[in-house]
């Protein structure tokens, strides 16, 4: 029998008490590496498989499913396995001088720890068929995500940590409330069972508000406006390394639920949710990139604009049209390259020049060339220039709202890129336009700089060569607007 | 409807927790809600799971009809959960106290302000 | 009332135990009274009150409460009833459910209450040797301290009850834990935390922490290596019953050690953090990393 489905998650998840037992940073480092590395080899053998041969389930405990917990990937899963471990992978080869950098000698071991743990129980929740056993990852990595966020090295990353904390319970305690009242209505907990137990019931309003309460749960988490007050501290006080993994990879584990719960769970048309996601999506949009405009620390500039970014990704599910679900698809991978590269190009600033503000980043261009040249890619994938990765979520999200005549969202979008403009402009002009206090060359070590770019670089790469990208979504919407699982 | 009386206490008790996580500015009270919060959903999955004249689902020769024993596994595993966000906040509220003298919301939101 | 044994237990050592006493310990690290609220926060009402409605609109046309015949009841809830005895061998349902049914989430809970412990560790746990404190807790109370001294194996017996009795009535790995974690708790209030670490220290509650998961996985690995899936016990021996009988046994006891090691390291990290008088004065600039 084939381990391949539950492998990634249980390398991970236990490599973490190992890294506790040896309690050396170091080996903790390299541990943390080589798991990240298999799950990402053990990500793409599924994803191959699942393409060639239909989803993959796995029966835990020996017990069949509805009677045992199963893990069940299909080709959305298999998708979001591999970005999450891509990320993570690449996270954790950069980390090692940046966390020695910026975290307190006796804690640095924690770090490791609670990254694997982070890493290992979002590759759970994608994986999971069963509702409960979702929950039980995604608190795994809200706990260990507050504990990597508090890590920080300002005395603010507590209050953030702490902020966070509360959101993100409250939100988890809805969830909770949504999985108790499904239970109620059908005697089940595999996805797969209540989705066909739902039918006979589904009018009913026990179950209408079993949705709405999941709902607000996975948007708090989401980080979708008005609920997105955590976000901004959280990424800007969090340690650099902490803030691109989460910046990649969290936020799209909570998009990945809302997508299962409303089409494999509820069923595509269930409630008129998409007026609703229109409106907040091109809401944060707008509000996002604006605010992003006027910050002063990078982080917390590029913060703002994830804020931005979240909103295109529920925009496109909003237009509830194939053409849109695709762009947030793909949009789900080109943003995780994207915020990917830039948080660990803050990363190697913060590392090299102390802080990642603007007074840093005068004259980077000199002081640290290919960092700098790595923004620049990433900037331009943001704003969705051809060439990008950004450019073909930015055009399908276009097309969708043009196929369902709504050209005056259409132009809104296209104000909101505007406004992307104006703040990547400041990053721009910043780095290769102002004179550096101190032209002292100091570029990034080659650890660091191997990931930052080869993220940077990926963003040209899917922007010009789209077939693969192409080939794994169009198989995810068929499947998932057919219908089928 | 005193059919449902038993889910309105326990919506009415969560109402409560969560008007002090939002309300309260003292960060120990804000838990304290959570936690009342967090108990109630607790009640929601026993009230679901209770069966009347049921027994408690240990099984033994002579019973017949037992309560639900679903939802008590999920519970026992809520509750760790829960205690588990507890420890981290209260660590977490120990070092904000040290970091910046305060556990109130609103002088911490203006010291941040000052960033 | 409710007829859930298991969970009033877990929930008495737990919720009313540990809970209180981690608000108590930080209540007294910090200061004991809020700022009195200023006035009604009509955000928050209307909050509130529309989240109210809207659960009890969704929830009036739930099953009548303790309606024997709630779809809630079929399917899954009847399967465990009838079948958990014979294919498990073990009568309390809950813990069959728990150790064997749904085992993978229980490694699962287990490893929240890890990350708990790692999170508390980065937060609280001192970045330089601390130095031991004069140990004069409650040592004029001769009462308690004899009292204590006789409970404590008790209860330290009480906890391994629980443990190995688990599958016949309320009990298991969790609560075992717990108890025997508050025999150490007691200790600890009445002869000071330096004795409770003389006997368990540091570097053993962070080993047996890390242990009691890789028990529990372990178990797992070992049905894989005879042919099974991850944690399917009837691969660990030849006749089914017997098989999953000792995968429960040894999963639970995975669970008991890592509970009790970190709920005791948990106790003396807050127990160990000293009281700072308020309102702070600014820090000289010594300390590394702004904190």
């Amino acid at each position: 029998m084939s381990h391949l489905p539950v492998l990634p998650v249980l390398i991970l998840l236990l490599t973490a008490p190992v890294c506790l037992i040896i309690n050396r940073v170091n080996v903790a480092w390299l541990m943390t590496v080589l798991a990240s590395i298999l799950a990402l080899v053990c990500a793409w053998q599924i994803l191959g498989q699942v393409l060639s041969s239909g989803p993959l389930t796995y029966a835990l405990d020996g017990w069949e499913a509805p009677f045992g917990i199963e893990y069940r990937i299909d080709l959305l899963s298999a998708w979001m396995l591999f970005i999450i471990s891509l990320l993570g992978s690449l996270v954790a080869l950069f980390a090692r001088q940046s966390i020695a950098y910026e975290i307190e000698p006796s804690r640095q071991v924690y770090f490791y720890v609670a990254y694997l743990l982070c890493f290992g129980a979002l590759m759970g929740v994608v994986s999971s068929g069963d509702i409960f056993h979702i929950f039980v990852m995604l608190e795994i990595s809200a706990l260990s995500s507050y504990t990597l966020i508090a890590m920080g090295r300002n005395k603010l990353a507590l209050w953030a940590s702490f902020q966070y904390l509360i959101l993100g319970t409250v939100g988890a305690t809805f969830i909770l409330i949504g999985i108790g009242l499904i239970y109620a209505m059908t005697g089940t907990l595999n996805i797969a069972d209540i989705a066909e137990r739902l039918e006979t019931v589904e009018q009913s309003r026990t179950v209408i508000t079993a949705f709405v309460f999941m709902t607000l749960g996975t948007l708090l988490k989401l980080a979708l406006f008005p609920l997105h007050l955590w976000l901004p501290n959280a990424y800007t006080y969090a340690p650099s390394v902490a803030s691109a993994f989460l910046a990649a990879t969290a936020t799209k584990v909570a998009l990945y639920l809302f997508i299962r719960f409303t089409y494999t769970v509820f069923g595509a048309d269930f409630l008129p949710m998409s007026i609703i996601l229109v409106a907040l999506g091109i809401t944060a949009a707008v509000v996002g990139s604006l605010i992003a405009i006027s910050q002063t620390n990078l982080k917390r500039l590029f913060a703002y604009s994830s804020v931005a970014q979240i909103g295109y990704l529920v925009l496109g599910l909003g237009m509830a049209n194939q053409t849109g679900l695709t762009s947030t698809l793909i949009h789900t991978f080109n943003h995780a390259l994207m915020k990917g590269a830039l948080f660990l190009s803050l990363g190697a600033v913060v590392y090299r020049l102390g802080d990642s503000t603007f007074k840093e980043f005068f004259g980077l261009g000199q002081r640290m060339p290919l960092t700098m040249a790595a923004i620049t890619i990433a900037c331009a994938s943001l704003l969705g220039l051809p060439g990008t990765a950004g450019f073909i979520s930015k055009w399908y999200l276009v097309s969708a709202a043009i196929e369902n005549d709504w050209w005056l969202l259409a132009g809104v979008i296209l104000m909101s890129s505007l406004a992307t403009a104006v703040y990547v402009w400041r990053v721009i002009d910043a780095g290769y336009f102002q004179p550096a206090v101190n032209t002292q060359r100091s570029e990034a070590p080659i650890v660091m700089l191997a990931p930052m770019l080869l993220l940077a670089f990926a963003n040209i790469y899917f922007g010009l060569e789209t077939s693969f990208t192409l080939m794994v979504v169009d198989g995810i919407t068929s499947s998932l607007l057919g219908g089928g699982q | 409807m005193p059919d449902q009386l038993a889910y309105w206490l326990i919506i009415g008790l969560m109402m409560i927790g969560l008007y002090i996580v939002i309300a309260h500015a003292n960060l120990i009270k804000k838990i304290i809600g959570l936690s009342i919060m967090q108990i109630s959903v607790f009640m929601l999955y026993i009230g679901i799971a209770y069966v009347e004249g049921g027994a408690i689902p240990i099984i033994d020769a002579n019973t017949i009809l037992y309560s639900n024993p679903i939802p008590h596994v999920l519970i026992l595993t809520a509750i760790v959960v829960g205690i588990a966000t507890v420890a981290l906040a209260m660590a977490l509220i120990i070092r904000i106290n040290e970091a910046f003298g305060t556990i109130e919301e609103d002088e911490l939101a203006a010291g941040a302000g000052e960033q | 009332m409710m007829d859930a044994a298991d969970v009033a237990f877990t929930e008495a050592a737990v919720g009313a135990g540990v809970s209180t006493l981690l608000l108590l310990k930080t209540l007294a690290l910090t200061r004991r009274y809020a700022k009195p609220q200023k006035q009604r926060n009509w955000l928050a009402l209307s909050i509130v009150t529309i989240t109210g409605c809207l659960l009890i609109y969704g929830t009036s046309d739930l099953p009548a409460y303790g309606s024997a015949d709630a779809p809630a009841h079929q399917h899954l809830s009847a399967h465990y009833l009838e079948k958990s005895v014979e294919e498990t061998g073990v009568p309390n349902v809950v813990t069959a459910i728990l150790a064997s049914y749904r085992g993978f989430d229980t490694m699962g809970e287990l490893v929240v209450i890890f990350i708990a412990g790692i999170g508390v560790l980065s937060l609280i746990s001192p970045t330089e040797k601390v130095k031991a404190s004069s140990g004069l807790f409650l040592q004029q109370h001769t009462v308690l301290r004899i009292v204590g001294k006789m409970l404590m194996p008790l209860i330290m017996m009480f906890a391994l009850y629980v443990q190995f009795h688990g599958d016949y009535g309320p009990g298991g790995g969790f609560q075992a834990g717990v108890i025997f974690a508050s025999a150490m708790i007691l200790y600890s209030i009445l002869f000071g935390p330096e004795a409770v670490r003389a006997v368990i220290s540091d570097r053993v509650t962070r080993l047996l922490a890390a242990f009691g998961i890789l028990l529990y996985a372990g178990t797992g690995f070992a049905a894989m290596v005879n042919g099974g899936a991850f944690l399917d016990y009837t691969f660990l021996g030849s006749e089914q019953v017997a098989a999953q009988l000792l995968g429960i046994l040894l999963v639970e006891l995975g669970v008991g050690i890592t509970v009790a090691a970190v709920m005791v390291r948990v106790f003396l990290e807050f127990d160990q953090r000293p009281v700072i008088k308020l309102p702070l004065l600014k820090l000289p600039v010594t300390n590394k990393g702004d904190r």
